[in-house]
């Protein structure tokens, strides 16, 4: 394995997407390091869902290539992605509605067979979730919003990533239980786990994030630390509402 | 089992032991009972076995792995004509069932697969009108394969096909000692019953197993389970072709049992009538699957022997056709169904793990 802190984790080189004769994505370049937490953030329809399921490899790219610790992965599918350590928490949460909190969780542990590893992940996950331990039987469907994102979260734990793609955390849900989502995505990343996360919520994601990108439709027309991005008339105009 | 016993009202909560051991000793005297009102019923007992069957295949389709399939009869005839070809005059082999039996199993599981590839992109309403297509398309091709070469004697069907003979055993004989005689259609009861038993057991474990838990996932998010690594496309040809196996299974049953088949017994109506067994039972579930099947397989019968009688009494002469009525009444029953019961009339509390494996409970 590469382990060259020079070399990004994860490089995006100019990929494209298209659905049908629509190009959604119009060549994205773009890299990740080890250890950080980076935001894309933009407008409904930019292209933003379009590239993190190019990168889980739920979605097949046009063109272009992704370099994951050193290799090339645009062709390889999702189940060997997430054996290398990419893990998708997709967006509107993905919960199995119809199997329990606790085979939620272990469903996110598929593609793995060391039984005591497991155990030891799941333990984990319950430390940081204590309000989904309470709910281990209960049938997923019925969880509020908020505790189905927690729970999108630790089953995409159970895989152990080594990067996290979170698609729009924050949707749908009330301030409070977003905040309590984001010290989640804090801890996770405090473990060092690398995060790209996709949000609407663009002053909340810079604030938590160390890097951003902009993306509008199909392209990324902006970049910077979280605090530079923040501070951007554009962004502040266009993402921020002022 | 368990399935089935909360399926019975009152009882089934109440006492659960004694509703199971009520339930096993129905379904073992069931055939005496229905010998009582006439032969006819004990056929319409064995063909009710048959269509548990087809539910229960279907329902793993349509219910564990969410892909709605209204072709599904066509496997059903893959099955039956495998049969016909294999055990019959027709070709003039003659092929002992251990060999046919899972031949048309496995022909009918190809044939899941082949229908499967084409329609991996697709979902819900295009599914539905895909397999629909499939399902036409080999009653076609078995209404016209007569010509140029006779394959499948076009409409007209295959006849005296050979009857179940169990290493020797004929089960189309009845068997006699002395001066008791045990018809053949109860010999036909009991090994159906062992084959549904088999189905329901095996098709349990595929509930709570990884691939039942995958299926779960695949129906629940399809993205979702893409995301944790389920090859969802292998689990769906996995579906397509498990559940084609039991259609394939019951076809060959239906043809030794019926001895006799032509593309008419699977028209589009055949696979829709299971579909509605599995919606009317509900979807998911083993226990609806099979109330399903024996309601909608027992109330046009029965419709057929009120109705006429009814009408003769009071208009002296028969207005509505049985048949039409039939029709009318299944649809009101699917209406009130949808009104009232929506998850069907056993909604599925379907586990899919073994509980031992789960700490926090289940």
């Amino acid at each position: 394995m590469h382990t060259n802190p020079a070399s990004p984790l994860l490089q995006l080189d100019d990929i494209k997407i298209s659905y049908g004769g629509i190009q959604a994505v119009k060549g994205v370049s773009l890299e990740l390091y080890k250890g950080e937490m980076v935001c894309l953030i933009g407008a409904n329809g930019a292209g933003k869902t379009t590239t993190l399921n190019a990168i889980s490899g739920t979605l097949a790219v046009a063109s272009g290539g992704i370099t994951y610790d050193g290799e090339d992965i645009a062709n390889m599918p999702t189940h060997k992605r997430l054996r290398k350590g990419i893990a998708l928490v997709p967006e509107g949460r993905g919960i199995f509605t119809r199997l329990t909190v606790e085979e939620n969780l272990r469903m996110g542990a598929y593609i793995r067979n060391d039984a005591a590893g497991i155990e030891a992940d799941l333990e984990r996950v319950y430390t940081m979730l204590p309000r989904v331990k309470e709910r281990l039987a209960q049938v997923a469907g019925t969880l509020s919003g908020g505790e189905q994102q927690m729970v999108a979260i630790g089953r995409a734990l159970l895989s152990q990533p080594k990067l996290l793609l979170l698609d729009e955390p924050s949707m749908g849900l009330a301030p409070l239980v977003v905040e309590k989502i984001f010290e989640v995505v804090q801890t996770v990343k405090d473990e060092g786990v690398t995060i790209l996360l996709v949000e609407q919520n663009a002053n909340l994601a810079l604030e938590f994030a160390q890097r951003g990108y902009v993306m509008e439709s199909g392209k990324l027309t902006l970049t910077g630390t979280g605090q530079e991005l923040l501070a951007d008339p554009k962004v502040r105009a266009a993402y921020l509402g002022e | 089992m368990n399935e089935l016993i909360e399926a019975v009202p009152y009882l089934g909560k109440r006492h659960p032991r004694l509703t199971k051991w009520l339930i096993i000793i129905v379904a073992l005297v069931a055939p005496l009972i229905a010998a009582y009102f006439g032969r006819s019923w004990m056929r319409i007992l064995d063909f009710a076995l048959l269509y548990m069957m087809l539910a229960l295949g279907l329902n793993l389709v349509v219910g564990f792995a969410g892909l709605l399939d209204l072709g599904y009869i066509a496997f059903y005839a893959v099955g039956a004509y495998t049969w016909a070809f294999l055990a019959s005059p027709h070709f003039g082999v003659h092929m002992p069932f251990w060999i046919v039996l899972p031949l048309g199993a496995a022909f009918a599981a190809l044939a899941g697969i082949i229908l499967g590839f084409p329609v991996l992109r697709l979902r819900g309403d295009y599914l539905a009108i895909v397999t629909l297509g499939f399902g036409e398309i080999v009653r076609i091709f078995m209404n016209n394969l007569n010509h140029p070469v006779n394959i499948t004697n076009g409409p007209q069907g295959i006849n005296a096909l050979d009857s179940l003979n169990l290493f020797g055993w004929n089960l189309a004989q009845s068997l006699s000692f002395g001066d008791f005689k045990i018809h053949y259609l109860y010999l036909y009861y009991y090994f159906f019953l062992l084959c549904v038993v088999g189905s329901i057991v095996f098709i349990k474990r595929l509930q709570i197993s990884r691939v039942g838990r995958a299926w779960a996932a695949m129906r629940d998010d399809e993205l979702a389970a893409k995301a944790i690594g389920i090859n969802v496309r292998n689990m769906k040809l996995l579906a397509f072709s498990l559940g084609a196996t039991f259609g394939g299974v019951a076809g060959g049953l239906f043809g030794s049992f019926q001895g006799f088949v032509s593309p008419e017994s699977f028209s589009l109506m055949e696979s829709i009538a299971v579909l509605t067994m599995v919606v009317f039972g509900g979807m998911g579930n083993i226990a609806g699957a099979i109330v399903g099947a024996l309601i909608l397989t027992a109330l046009p019968e029965i419709l057929r022997n009120i109705a006429l009688p009814v009408q003769e009494a009071l208009f002296g002469t028969v207005i509505l056709d049985p048949e039409v009525l039939r029709m009318l009444l299944l649809s009101l029953a699917m209406i009130l169904m949808m009104l009232l019961r929506p998850a069907g009339l056993v909604p599925a509390h379907a586990r899919y793990s073994r509980p031992e494996l789960l700490k926090g409970g289940a």
